[in-house]
């Protein structure tokens, strides 16, 4: 199968990229991973006439917390250099669970992280961990730089607020102020295949209790679901039976799961449910088990 | 030096967007003249007549295209050859030395780590991968590494087996 013909760039700076896309316009289209949008290209459900290819612009292949605690992610990681980073779990619990779930191993050299978000398939894993997370992708123009919150920056299935002279250029999670915990489960037939749900949470804790939560859904709705009223539920308890119940039940509740292939609707709001109540379970054991923070 | 492929782009000279790429293959050099929508997988298969490097599903499932590109487990059906322009590619084709099979090979053969063959290829060179990074991999991590990789024949005992073989026998050193 091949793509449509396309014209082929690959520019060495973002300035130059951000030309380039100011004059495809509409049908230029920036290539980081590739590992969604080139299967789309030839099953010509995309057909650019301009191919941006982002891969020799040096400096974007970055994930690093700031001396504030603010945690960046440039356009050209990939889901390998999250999964084997050393860093992530003791500074992103939520992403360090996540990383080894997206697609399999061999997509996850290439694909990244910032591209699978602006793909914003309602399956894909990192939207729902950014969710939770209540991050945001800075995106770049020929004017400047802004700052976008997730939930605005995805604005349907596969449609986000970009520019069409505008590449996201690197993701942000703000700092936390409590110690962070939390996880990202996914059911999935096998390796690689869509998800037939996943859960994504993001805590902070602070004293034995919840300080900020935060919940993120994936493959139940037409896009990514932030389940804001499950995640308040936890926000002051102390991780309780109560309160894991009531967020799991809050979080199936705001699911809008579809019966397919995969299961009945009924079948994937029981896996929410369940997820989040195995996910805000196991922090609870680790928080009994971990020396209480000072 | 390869020319246009007459299945990418016809040979009637119209406005054929055509890039100059240099891509080390398996240690050599190679340079061909491409249309940047041809996959890697074809630049490969039909430019470089290296056709160890199996297309299977087309659609970025099965990885039996895979290679190593910069050392890295890639799909190559799902890459642009002109991405690889001024990068390594290794294929199987690269493993064997004239007259020694790969240790990985040699596990393969000897725990009948295929049956029909197709995904093979792939499947070593995610092996190997996994090697270079972590010569001692559990069972688990085997399975972990080439969950990428379908296998529709051996149910996937054997593949597992092959793998922790060559693990072992790389690290004895007997073979480099």
């Amino acid at each position: 199968m091949y793509p449509s013909r396309f014209r082929y760039e690959s520019p060495a700076t973002l300035d130059e990229a951000i030309a380039l896309l100011r004059s495809g316009g509409v049908d230029a289209k920036v290539l980081a991973g590739g590992q969604s949008l080139i299967p789309m290209m030839k099953l010509r459900f995309a057909s650019p006439a301009l191919l941006v290819d982002i891969n020799n612009i040096p400096g974007l292949d970055y994930h690093r917390a700031e001396a504030d605690g603010t945690y960046r992610i440039g356009a050209l990681c990939r889901h390998a250099d999250l999964e084997k980073s050393t860093t992530l779990a003791a500074d992103q619990p939520t992403m360090a669970a996540a990383a080894p779930l997206v697609a399999d191993p061999i997509v996850r050299t290439r694909g990244t992280f910032v591209g699978s978000v602006c793909h914003a398939d309602p399956q894909g894993d990192w939207a729902s961990v950014m969710v939770a997370l209540d991050g945001s992708i800075v995106a770049q123009g020929p004017g400047g730089r802004r700052s976008v919150k997730v939930d605005e920056f995805v604005a349907g299935p596969f449609q986000t607020v970009l520019a069409t002279d505008e590449i996201a250029v690197e993701a942000v999670i703000p700092a936390a102020s409590g110690t962070r915990a939390g996880g990202y489960l996914k059911l999935e037939r096998r390796v690689g295949d869509f998800a037939t749900a996943g859960v994504a949470v993001a805590l902070e804790l602070s004293n034995g209790s919840v300080s900020k939560a935060g919940i993120g859904l994936t493959g139940v709705g037409a896009s990514t679901i932030n389940a804001t009223d499950a995640a308040a539920a936890l926000v002051g308890s102390d991780l309780g039976d109560d309160a894991i119940e009531r967020a799991a039940t809050l979080a199936a509740g705001v699911s809008q799961p579809r019966s397919d292939h995969r299961g009945s609707a009924d079948y994937k709001r029981h896996v929410i449910a369940t997820f989040v109540t195995r996910i805000l379970d196991n922090v609870r054991r680790n928080q009994t088990t971990a020396p209480k923070a000072a | 030096m390869t020319s246009l492929f007459e299945e990418v782009a016809p040979s009637s000279g119209d406005d054929v967007p055509v890039r100059r790429v240099e891509v080390t293959i398996n240690g050599q050099r190679r340079a061909a003249d491409i249309e940047p929508r041809l996959l890697l997988a074809h630049l490969l298969r039909n430019g470089f007549r290296l056709t160890g490097t199996h297309t299977g599903c087309d659609t970025t499932n099965c990885g039996a295209c895979t290679v190593l590109f910069d050392g890295q487990p890639v799909k190559s059906c799902t890459m642009f050859a002109v991405q690889a322009d001024g990068h390594e590619v290794m294929t199987v084709e690269g493993m064997a030395t004239a007259s020694e099979l790969h240790p990985i090979q040699e596990g393969f053969k000897d725990e009948h780590g295929l049956q029909c063959g197709f995904c093979t290829p792939g499947m070593m060179l995610s092996a190997k991968a996994l090697l270079d990074e972590n010569p001692n991999p559990t069972e688990d991590e085997v399975r972990w590494a080439l969950s990428g990789n379908l296998c529709r024949c051996t149910g996937y005992q054997n593949i597992v087996k092959a793998v922790l073989w060559a693990a072992e026998k790389l690290r004895e050193g007997e073979v480099q």
